[in-house]
């Protein structure tokens, strides 16, 4: 089995979110950089699993400056064979999927893993976009995938509850909480990524099509009003005068 | 023209549907062109309703092999529909469904697109579309270049506008590929409105102690027609199911109603929720930081403060 698994660098859950003053760009300042935790926790240990079990390889795939190597030598110390960067700063998920189906185009990967999402734009845009560009199926929010021969079984997210499916590889399939644990890198793997292959590639042209051009902090509650937990009728009553929610 | 994808499951429309619907039809109006629903499957009931909200014509794709929806196919047959049809907007639900189509249309169609939006665009210079980015903790405004561009609408973003009447509705003939995804189970949960489309949410976390303390939750859900929802050590203890789990590593919702017992309002919890229109915490402990993102206060045992509000909502609905 070949697997190929796109990781992205986004702002740790913790991180104060602020923009420059004129709101054109993020500010990274004082900001703790993580690997995206769907893609760490859910699709990458799965593909290990999957590899642990049966054999094959896992790449990790990222696109974006040579700051993200922090990044995926923590992939490779969790455990991935090797690596390939997309030397490019993305401005749009389009850029980024295209980026990483040239790259995965002529390598016949039997998975290719994405996380559900990013937690900095929240799109789960590039899994979608990488499997149309190559033209294979796609399996979004995916909990739980058992491989028999080439065909995954596939228990998904959809909304109030889950879904089982069954597809033949090659397919891009979307990982959510539950299709595996987190892992932590131990000494010898963080040892061993050292020398691992990470490998870096010129991004192909492309033209974004769809941009951020400003951005914004949502608007600051007014502050709480204490209601006396005596006196449900006054909630009952904000709620529905002043609120107007019931 | 711009087209709107009304998804149907199993035949009918969802509230997401309809306000798809509506966003289209206001789009269009803004830029003087026409708004057309689409929809797919042999077992779509009522199409024609979805003038109502706002389309001028609704096409129906009537085979019966789209009744479960697969994006490889879905993506080729829309876009063939917007071949035939000329429509240079293509609206979605953000959906499970949505999500996993609109990156694949948007790559077909060479489109700039842009997920989850929440306002109408704003087409005073260009095509700008905002979204809440940094799992709630921000709004990005993103500018479309392209000349089809395809958008997928947050549940509760807009209020579906029934002001229309109900149109026609024509079948449309496209080719459709064969699946290469097979459904084998689908297990959902009936009867419930599913928690991204819910007005209300009543929401639970660690301070209930214990799965069968719910009993109190769901008679306050039940009395005001709400959803169920919950914090992640919650659906990671089994207490509750994984799909009721809300924030950032959970579902992000925008109910208009949002009531949080015994949770303490940790920043990954507020990622999800931190949208709602009107936020009512319950909780014992003053200082819990859940209260600097509440609108509405409680500071009580839950397990006395939520049975009176529940008695207090019964006496406000009967009278
Ligand atoms: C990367 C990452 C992602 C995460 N993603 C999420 C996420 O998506 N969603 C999420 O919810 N969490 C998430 N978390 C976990 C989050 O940090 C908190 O640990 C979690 O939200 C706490 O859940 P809780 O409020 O139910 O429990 P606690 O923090 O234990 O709070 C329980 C609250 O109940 C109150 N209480 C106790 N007894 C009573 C009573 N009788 N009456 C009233 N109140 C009472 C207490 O005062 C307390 O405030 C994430 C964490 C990490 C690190
Ligand atoms: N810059 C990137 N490089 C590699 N993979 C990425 C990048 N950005 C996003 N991805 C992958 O695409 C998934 C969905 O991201 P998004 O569409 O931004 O929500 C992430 O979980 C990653 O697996």
């Amino acid at each position: 089995m070949k697997i190929l698994v796109c990781v992205s660098k986004t702002p740790d859950t913790t991180a104060k979110i602020s923009f420059s003053s004129d709101g054109s760009a993020f500010n990274s300042a004082g900001v703790q950089f993580i690997m995206n935790p769907y893609d760490e926790w859910y699709a990458l240990v799965r593909a290990l699993e999957l590899t642990e079990a049966d054999g094959g390889t896992v790449t990790i795939i990222n696109v974006g400056p040579a700051d993200n190597d922090q990044i995926i030598r923590k992939g490779l110390a969790i455990g991935a064979n090797d690596a390939v960067r997309v030397n490019a700063e993305p401005q749009s998920a389009m850029f980024i999927a295209k980026q990483i189906a040239d790259y995965a185009r002529a390598q016949n990967f039997d998975i290719i893993f994405t996380g559900k999402e990013s937690i900095d734009y929240n799109a789960s845009e590039v899994g979608a976009m990488i499997a149309e560009y190559l033209d294979v199926p796609f399996v979004s929010y995916g909990n739980k995938l058992e491989m028999s021969g080439n065909t995954a079984t596939i228990s998904r997210d959809v909304e109030g509850g889950s879904e089982v499916v069954e597809v033949a590889t090659p397919f891009v399939v979307s990982a959510s909480k539950g299709m595996a644990e987190q892992r932590i890198p131990n000494m010898r793997g963080i040892m061993m990524a050292k020398t691992k292959p990470l490998t870096v590639v010129e991004p192909t042209g492309f033209d974004d099509l769809a941009v951020a051009v400003h951005y914004q902090l949502p608007p600051e509650k007014g502050g709480v009003k204490l209601v006396d937990p005596e006196n449900m009728e006054e909630l009952v009553r904000l709620l529905h005068e002043d609120a107007k929610v019931i | 023209m711009v087209l709107v994808f009304a998804e149907s499951p199993k035949g009918k429309f969802k509230k997401i549907a309809l306000e798809a619907v509506t966003y289209g039809k206001k789009t269009a109006e803004a830029l003087g062109t026409s708004c057309v629903a689409l929809t797919v499957g042999n077992n779509v009931e009522n199409a024609g309703q979805l003038g109502v909200y706002g389309a001028s014509k609704v096409y129906n794709i009537n085979d019966a092999s789209l009744n479960t929806l697969d994006s490889q196919v879905l993506t080729k047959v829309i876009a063939e529909a917007a071949a035939q049809l000329g429509a240079k907007i293509i609206i979605l639900s953000h959906t499970s469904t949505g999500k996993s189509l609109l990156g694949r249309l948007a790559v077909r169609l060479n489109a700039g697109s842009v997920p989850g939006v929440n306002a109408l665009p704003d087409l005073s210079g260009g095509f700008k579309v905002k979204k809440s980015v940094y799992s709630g903790k921000a709004v990005a405004t993103f500018q479309i270049k392209s000349d089809i561009k395809v958008l997928s609408l947050m549940g509760n973003a807009i209020r579906p506008d029934a002001s229309g009447s109900a149109v026609s509705v024509e079948n449309l003939s496209v080719n459709v590929p064969a699946a290469k995804v097979t459904v084998k189970e689908i297990k959902t949960v009936e009867g419930t409105v599913p928690l991204p489309e819910a007005e209300i949410v009543v929401s639970a976390g660690r301070g209930m102690k214990g799965p069968e303390n719910w009993g109190i939750i769901e008679e306050l859900a039940d009395v005001l027609g709400a959803t169920t929802a919950c914090s992640r050590p919650v659906a990671d203890a089994g207490w509750r199911p994984h799909h009721e789990h809300v924030g950032q590593t959970g579902i992000a919702i925008r109910p208009n109603l949002y009531i949080a017992v015994g949770i303490s309002g940790a920043i990954q919890h507020l990622a999800g929720v931190n949208n709602s229109k009107t936020i009512v915490v319950i909780n014992k402990d003053p200082e819990a930081p859940f209260f600097k993102a509440a609108d509405y206060g409680v500071v009580g045992d839950a397990f006395e403060v939520v049975p009176r509000l529940t008695a207090a909502l019964k006496q406000f609905k009967a009278g």
